[in-house]
């Protein structure tokens, strides 16, 4: 370890003085832009990349397919077929489709230029020892270039030849690391900070992620399903994992009971702060007015109302915080464009209490029902929440043994051309199912 | 035999609890609550009265031996070794005594290094592959990124928004960015052109037949070879056709702009969830620092500081306001294009008298 950061220059306008790599640099005049101004510069970062003995030519000529691209605003990359033994995902295969005349690569040392995911720890927690032992393994078998961290969460380190995608899985492979999804598959999980820094958090983020994503570990490195699935996993309905809208199944956590409010540290919140701020960023925000400001300067929580949204907690960190009844709200279908638009998750179990170990399981035995249910039923490349769209909500709850309940819906029926010959037995269930 | 192929460890996710900063480790589940003593620094003080001060940097996303040992050297030197990214790709270097935040905030700037992003800010910008990976991009991710955080660098240091700002960016409409607060994203505006002397090969004709979400994509036979051929008055020129068919060429050095969305939140505080909404299209794709973006980027948030109330965050502010509101503060044009006729529509019509004048 160096006493004083290796360089007192500015960093991120640093290049050494000698270069290892025996290729000439191509003229770069538009990434060559992308280095000016205040932010870190990922071409910086490519330039001294390609100064390196090791995989510095191959640097040189991404650095050249890339100033190409910046050229004609196209994307020269191809996919194709890359996997380590044992496994059918993980590896996303680029190979250049840049040729000259002469039908061979423009930029031959990156011809093949393909990028490994792999999946990091549960909430994204690194020791400086680790990163330093993945980034020298990255050094030897591939460019040194490194992402943290790809939208689905993955370490992706990017630029290897087929050969050495094998000897690096291996070496990191030997100390503990493993492929993520990539294709038809449970993708890699994400789960917030929560519990490790957060007074925020209702659960366990780490336990849930690592129990539902290697509980499917097969399916991930296996590629078989419709299509990709994805866990995220937050601790509150804050949702710092955007588990919402990018998630198959998002698990959030929340509370039953009544959130806890501190009076002393309100009324020292609005000496501080003022009625005025108080009103008009606390109680006036609650969406179902749900806060109320006594003539004291205590605050009244109508609990059976506040739909545990986070925003007075957020803003009154001292004096509000969640309740003692934490559980989890599960929902699912969250995806992104592809095929038929964005879709939110949407509500399938409204709470779910996580606490002992059969608690768990009846988490992970919902997650095998969901995914069995979309590999026989999904079309080929149909997210879940676009079969649930195709299908419809109760279909699916019946396929996968859940009951209608009144959370999921924002509002009841609004069309009355649908058969209604069975409402009797409905009714009796619900009744049946409320006696208990 | 030593060069018999060795079996994969399937090991899945590591266990993040073993490489928790100590503090975490102790008083896991046990937090009380949390301030920002100022900007890029979160202050977490646990029921057990430990507290734990979070330094938060923004990084290039791509990092290199260099960046990650440069930056590890800071977390062994002046923090306590451990280090946990957030989800828009921010380091954050934690230590337990408030006396090491100064000097480690210190090696973070004097790496070149900006130290934000929490609260009230615009945080780094969430991003996907773009040219640099991903084989169906429209436009660069990581220089588009590095372009705007350029002209929002004073909006990442401080905290002068009325609530967090997420940007998002996507080089093509599958849009693996994500909702954003404001979203940059790649808007196909010419149907794919078929290459058909290479679709027998290259293609797998059903599916992409099966991927077009209007189905305007037929078998035909093409100089006595099979090929496609696209329907152009249906097409959306979504571009779901080009990954499974490369001879479907949707990306154009002309025709493929950009969009820009505004008001995604996946927070369910206050409002619902909701998903970001076009404001602005037709935005040259122009590298290598894409002014235009930027300039309509900074324009909606100017007016978002200006006109939100505390808390709000951009879809609550214009929710608050109205959309002819926000087309009146931002001086950006309103079209047809803004009034949605997919499936559902109605929903995003006004069925009322609610106007304001
Ligand atoms: C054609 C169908 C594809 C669809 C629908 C799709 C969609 C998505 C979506 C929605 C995400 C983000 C998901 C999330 O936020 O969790 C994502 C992530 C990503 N996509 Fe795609 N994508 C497609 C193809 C590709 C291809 C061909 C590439 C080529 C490289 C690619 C590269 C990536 C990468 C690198 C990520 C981040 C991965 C990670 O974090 O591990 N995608 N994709
Ligand atoms: S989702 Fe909630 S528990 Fe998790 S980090 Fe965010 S605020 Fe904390
Ligand atoms: S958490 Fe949200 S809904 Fe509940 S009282 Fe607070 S502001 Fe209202
Ligand atoms: S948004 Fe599109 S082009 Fe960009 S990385 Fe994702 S799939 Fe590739
Ligand atoms: S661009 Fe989209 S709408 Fe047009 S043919 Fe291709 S899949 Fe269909």
């Amino acid at each position: 370890m160096a006493d004083t950061p290796k360089n007192p220059e500015r960093h991120h306008t640093f290049l050494p003085k000698d270069k290892k790599s025996s290729k000439d640099f191509h003229s770069t005049p538009n990434l060559d832009e992308l280095e000016k101004g205040p932010w870190p510069s990922f071409v910086t970062g490519l330039k001294r990349l390609a100064m390196e003995e090791k995989f510095g030519n191959m640097v040189v000529d991404l650095l050249g397919q890339l100033e190409h691209s910046y050229n004609t605003r196209l994307g020269y990359w191809k996919g194709g077929t890359v996997s380590v033994f044992g496994y059918g995902g993980g590896i996303i295969p680029r190979f250049t489709e840049l040729m000259g005349p002469d039908h061979k690569p423009l930029f031959p040392e990156c011809k093949e230029f393909h990028t490994i995911r792999v999946q990091p720890p549960a909430g994204n927690h690194y020791t400086t020892g680790m990163l330093r032992q993945l980034s020298e393994s990255w050094s030897k078998w591939g460019s040194g270039l490194v992402a943290f961290h790809g939208q689905t969460g993955n370490i992706m380190f990017i630029g290897t030849d087929t050969e050495n995608t094998q000897h690096f899985f291996d070496d990191i492979n030997a100390y503990g690391w493993d492929l993520g999804g990539a294709g038809p598959c449970v993708r890699t999980g994400m789960s917030c900070i929560g519990a490790a820094r957060c007074e925020q958090s209702c659960a366990n983020e780490m336990k849930i992620h690592r129990l539902l994503v290697n509980n499917f570990i097969d399916d991930m490195h296996r590629p078989a399903l419709p299509y990709k699935f994805k866990f995220k996993v937050s601790g509150c309905p804050n949702d710092c994992m955007n588990s919402i809208q990018r998630a198959d199944m998002a698990i959030i956590g929340t509370w039953r009971d009544d959130m806890k409010v501190n009076q002393e540290e309100v009324k020292s919140f609005v000496a501080d702060k003022g009625r005025k701020y108080v009103i008009d960023n606390v109680i006036t925000r609650c969406p179902t007015n749900a806060l109320s400001l006594g003539d004291d300067d205590t605050l009244s929580v109508d609990n059976r109302n506040c739909v545990r949204c986070m925003h007075c907690i957020n803003v009154m960190t001292k004096a509000l915080s969640v309740g003692d009844d934490k559980g989890v709200t599960i929902l699912i279908g969250g995806k992104r464009t592809l095929k038929i638009g964005d879709l939110m998750g949407t509500v399938l179990v409204p709470f779910m209490k996580l606490e002992t170990e059969e608690d768990y399981e009846k988490l992970t035995e919902l997650a095998e029902e969901i995914i069995d249910f979309w590999a026989e039923n999904g079309l080929e490349h149909e997210r879940c929440g676009e079969m649930i769209d195709r299908i419809g909500l109760v279909n699916f709850l019946e396929g996968i043994g859940v009951d209608v309940d009144p959370n999921m819906i924002a509002s009841a029926r609004q069309s009355s051309y649908v058969r209604m010959d069975t409402w009797e037995e409905e009714a009796d269930k619900w009744n049946q199912r409320k006696a208990g | 035999m030593s060069d018999t192929p060795r079996f994969p460890i399937e090991s899945g996710c590591p266990d993040g609890f073993q490489y928790l900063h100590p503090s975490m480790k102790k008083n896991f589940g046990a937090w009380a609550y949390h301030e920002r003593p100022r900007p890029g620094v979160l202050r977490h003080v646990a029921k057990s009265g430990d507290e734990i001060w979070s330094v938060r940097l923004g990084t290039q996303r791509q990092l290199g031996p260099y960046e990650i040992n440069l930056l590890c050297d800071i977390a062994d030197k002046f923090g306590d070794g451990y280090i946990h990214f957030t989800i828009r790709s921010n380091m954050e270097i934690c230590v337990s005594d408030p006396a090491k935040v100064e000097p480690l905030i210190a090696a973070i700037e004097e790496a070149g290094y900006p130290v934000g992003g929490t609260g009230p800010s615009v945080t780094m910008i969430s991003h996907t592959q773009g040219w640099l990976h991903c084989d169906i991009p429209g436009t660069d991710a990581s220089g588009v990124v590095k372009a705007l955080m350029d002209e929002l660098y004073e909006d990442f240091v401080t905290e002068k928004m009325p609530n967090r700002v997420h940007i998002t960016t996507s080089c093509c409409q599958i849009n693996c960015g994500g909702q954003g607060d404001i979203a940059i994203n790649i808007q196909h505006t010419k149907p794919p052109k078929i290459n058909h002397d290479l679709v027998a090969n290259a293609c797998e004709r059903p599916s992409v037949v099966a991927r077009c979400p209007v189905a305007a994509i037929r078998p035909a036979m093409v100089n006595g070879k099979p090929s496609l051929e696209v329907d152009e008055k249906k097409c959306i020129c979504c571009g779901a056709c080009f990954p499974p068919c490369p001879p479907m060429q949707i990306n154009d050095s002309e025709f493929t702009k950009l969009a820009i969305w505004v008001g995604g939140k996946h927070s369910n505080a206050r409002s619902k969830p909701m998903f970001h909404k076009l404001v602005a299209a037709g935005v040259p794709n122009n590298p290598p620092r894409w002014p235009e973006a930027a300039a309509i980027v900074k324009t909606i948030l100017e007016a978002y500081r200006k006109d939100a109330l505390d808390w709000e965050r951009t879809g609550d502010w214009v929710e608050r306001i109205g959309w002819p509101r926000f087309f009146e503060l931002t001086e950006l044009p309103f079209t047809k294009f803004h009034v949605d006729n997919w499936k559902g529509a109605r929903h995003s019509l006004n069925a009322s008298a609610h106007i304001r004048f």
